[in-house]
């Protein structure tokens, strides 16, 4: 028997891994933004997640000026909301409702108690003050999910697929995070030495990425912007950084050429390539000076062209 | 085993025939028989309950489910099940399993006959415009060969057992039966759930369906596949019900569950799109209706199927399970000519018996079931799944007069039956451990030869007294234990 994959299988493996990963960062960066909301003026910090997710308008559309209940209604539970956690765990669970006979039933099984449990959330436990027990629920749920999916996914083209999906929305996501978090950081004026009192915001933003404690044993005391611009863009070492996410997916685009001759998927590793050589050269205190937003801007839009090449190589869609 | 002191010591299956103690005379139960009956009985209703709702939970996790839509939204229900099991002997199951493979081998003689040389027809067993007026005769598979004569590969036959433990057949379901896979989660959710009762009992194992499956469908590939033939399984997606079955069925046979989009036809011959390329196909188990098959060929409105997998399936460079135009089998009206069929071809009396069917195409048929509607079912030849079926004691007198205008309006589109007081088994109710009506729906599989899964499924009227299994009608299902000898 082949050991072929169906295209359709291909592009839902990818895209169960990009919605769950997708759930798991949505929930960090609203964990990480009403904690700080709970201390400083507030309004303009959940203005920011929906600029990062250009959301702004259909926000508006439905609920009009944002506050921090209703941002956060639209991000976890609202499933008319198709960027909600909800709806992202409906559309993970949609992909793995066609994958089913291919992962595992401990795979399937805990995305649909989790599903469940997502659309069972009603108003009154996502307000504010209950936010990081849900956050905190959705993240772990999303690191169950990617445990079992290490431990029982068995290891063939759909296995590469999976964490190609994953690798390239954890770095999608983090470029994100670290586009918000700088803003967020800049508005206060973080960026001068005497606005110490300020430092909670690059604290905010490592921990966001989950990047705190490691950037601590790493690092000097002083917290300098553009070495956490560094840390997020490319410490190697650091499972969340744009540029370690890239070099994982690179490889499992390697492997699928050559251990799997999927010539059609060469367009798209060398767009990878690309992005991984540039992530490489980059430089923090330039890319800060010429503005880290458009910077930000520029890998997603790489990043969504990857996706692109990908689509038309393998997932069948018409070039 | 009318001592019982515990858990079935209240229970009364009344003048029903009882699949676990047996009939009501009394009758000999078999030592392994008669264990399972006293670990039953010792158990708790209380601990029952409690155990029968971790089952329940369990299917709901596991996304054991069929969907049902109402007002736009999908819901997800689990077929409910009850944790008693239902008994069959060794000798009781020798009976069904040569009874349903000698049917299988009648239905596929017919369906070769009837696709060829028509010589029932001629020489006048079966009415001609029965079958070549059936809306599931396929004209355009006249004259088609399929790979070792086997048109049904997969079929279900219902049957029930009367007051006297008297098995009859009820229907043929030779489209695309379903509910295997309950039959082998009910046993895997059993054996987790109940193994105190099952242990050092030798209990007939289902779960190599995928296994027997595959083999019999390689078996039939077209001549000129490859050595280990590309089988695949084709549903119409997640939104159909039956959606967890496709993927059951494809994960334990190992094969690429497919929808039509991801199939192709160039030159006659099917490939399927897959991420280097196309790859050629050469057996499909389809779950999709004759009707949805390829655009080409039937509904032109169809997004389900495959444009030109008919000429392929006509040239013989793909084999399909089951073959189209096998509808025109498992209708009513020609069911009640089954006997008949089973002697014609095999020369052989029929092992499993039908219920006996009053043929309302026929006059004596219309004029006994006009005469008798109140104690007769009346089923319409066409439906499934319950559908339009009228019990002539339970109907009121505004039913039965509209039955008796649609039967005089159309007689050929009724059959009717007598009400066949079908046999119980012991049930978890909310009022306790009580009799409720059972059926039986083995799955043989056939490629080069006929196997029968040892046992099959067992549905549940869950409603006191209620004669419908049917789960869109109220019932439910329960593991179903062929004894070893």
């Amino acid at each position: 028997m082949s050991n072929s994959l169906l295209s359709r299988f291909a592009e839902n493996t990818f895209w169960l891994a990009r919605y769950m990963e997708r759930s798991d960062s949505l929930a960090r960066m609203l964990e990480v933004t009403e904690t700080h909301a709970r201390d400083e003026s507030g309004g303009q910090d959940w203005a920011a997640i929906l600029d990062a997710n250009s959301d702004i308008s259909r926000f508006r559309h439905a609920y009009g000026k944002a506050n921090a209940t209703d941002v956060i209604r639209f991000y976890t539970i609202d499933g008319n909301n198709p960027t909600s956690i909800r709806s992202f765990v409906a559309y993970a669970r949609e992909n793995a409702r066609s994958l089913r006979h291919l992962i595992s039933t401990e795979m399937w099984s805990q995305i649909n108690v989790f599903n469940t449990w997502m659309g069972g959330l009603r108003t009154r436990d996502v307000q504010p003050r209950r936010l990081p027990a849900v956050c905190q629920h959705i993240k772990e749920s999303c690191q169950a999910h990617t445990g079992i999916t290490e431990a029982t996914f068995y290891q063939d083209q759909a296995w590469l697929f999976y964490w190609i999906g994953k690798m390239i929305e954890r770095a999608d996501q983090a470029t994100r995070l670290l586009d918000v978090g700088y803003a967020r950081a800049e508005r206060v004026g973080a960026m001068e030495e005497e606005h110490k009192e300020h430092l909670s915001h690059w604290n905010a933003l490592l921990r966001s990425v989950g990047g705190y404690h490691a950037f601590r044993r790493t690092h000097s005391v002083r917290l300098i912007s553009h070495e956490v611009v560094a840390f997020i863009l490319k410490d190697k070492a650091f499972p969340r950084s744009v540029l370690a996410c890239v070099n994982h997916a690179h490889e499992h685009m390697l492997a699928l050429v050559d251990q799997h001759d999927v010539e059609t998927a060469k367009p798209a590793l060398g767009i990878l390539s690309d992005i991984q050589s540039r992530l490489m050269a980059a430089d923090s205190p330039t890319i800060i000076e010429q503005g880290l937003h458009d910077y930000a801007d520029n890998i997603q839009q790489r990043l969504i062209a990857f996706t692109d090449a990908l689509g038309k190589g393998c997932f069948g869609h018409r070039s | 085993m009318r001592s019982s002191k515990g858990l079935l010591a209240s229970y009364d299956p009344d003048d029903f025939f009882c699949e676990l103690l047996g009939s009501p005379q009394g009758g000999s139960l078999s030592r392994k028989a008669q264990t399972i009956i006293r670990r039953l009985d010792k158990l708790n209703l209380k601990t029952l309950r409690l155990r029968a709702k971790d089952a329940e939970r369990e299917l709901f996790n596991l996304g054991i489910t069929f969907t049902v839509y109402s007002d736009a939204q999908a819901i997800d229900r689990i077929l409910p099940f009850d944790v008693l099991p239902r008994l069959i002997s060794a000798p009781d199951f020798d009976i069904i399993e040569r009874g349903v493979q000698q049917r299988v081998a009648a239905i596929n003689a017919f369906l070769h006959d009837i696709y060829h040389k028509r010589m029932i027809l001629k020489d006048g067993v079966v009415p001609s415009d029965l079958v070549l007026g059936n809306s599931n005769y396929c004209k355009k598979m006249v004259g088609v060969d399929v790979p070792g004569g086997t048109y049904v590969h997969i079929c279900g036959i219902d049957i029930v057992r009367d007051e006297a433990g008297r098995f009859k057949v009820l229907e043929d379901n030779a489209r695309t039966p379903s509910g295997v896979s309950y039959v082998v989660e009910n046993r895997h959710l059993m054996l987790r759930t109940f193994p105190d009762i099952l242990k050092g009992i030798g209990v007939r194992r289902v779960s190599d369906y995928g296994l027997r499956l595959h083999k019999a469908l390689a078996e039939v590939a077209p001549v000129g596949a490859a050595g280990e033939p590309n089988v695949v399984l084709l549903s119409p997606g997640i939104y159909n019900s039956a959606y967890f079955e496709h993927v059951f069925l494809a994960r334990e046979m190992g094969v690429p569950l497919v929808e039509g989009r991801d199939l192709m036809v160039d030159d006659d011959v099917v490939y399927m799109r897959t991420t280097e390329g196309r790859e050629k196909v050469d057996v499909i188990y389809r779950r999709i209706g004759d009707d949805f098959l390829d655009p080409k060929a039937f509904r032109k409105d169809s997004m389900l199927g495959v444009p030109g997998i008919f000429r392929a399936y006509k040239k013989g460079n793909v084999t399909l399970a089951n073959a189209i135009g096998t509808g025109v089998a498992d209708d009513k009206a020609v069911y009640a000519y089954m006997p008949r069929i089973i002697k014609y071809y095999l020369d052989e009396d029929p092992i499993l018996d039908n219920v006996d069917t009053f043929i309302c195409r026929e006059k004596e048929g219309l004029d006994y079931t006009m005469a008798n509607l109140n104690k007769l079912v009346v089923k319409p030849v066409g439906e499934a799944g319950g559908v339009g079926v009228l019990i002539g004691p339970r109907a009121s007198r505004k039913e039965l007069a509209e039955r008796r205008r649609e039967l005089l309006a159309d007689p050929a589109n009724y059959i009717a039956q007598p009400v066949v007081g079908l046999s119980v088994c012991p049930t978890v109710t909310p009022t306790g451990v009580e009799p409720r009506h059972v059926d039986l729906r083995p799955f043989a599989v056939t490629g080069r030869s006929t196997w029968v899964l040892p046992g099959g499924l067992t549905r549940v009227a869950l409603t006191k007294g209620s004669l419908v299994v049917n789960s869109s009608q109220g019932g439910g299902s329960k593991d179903t234990w062929v004894l070893e000898q």
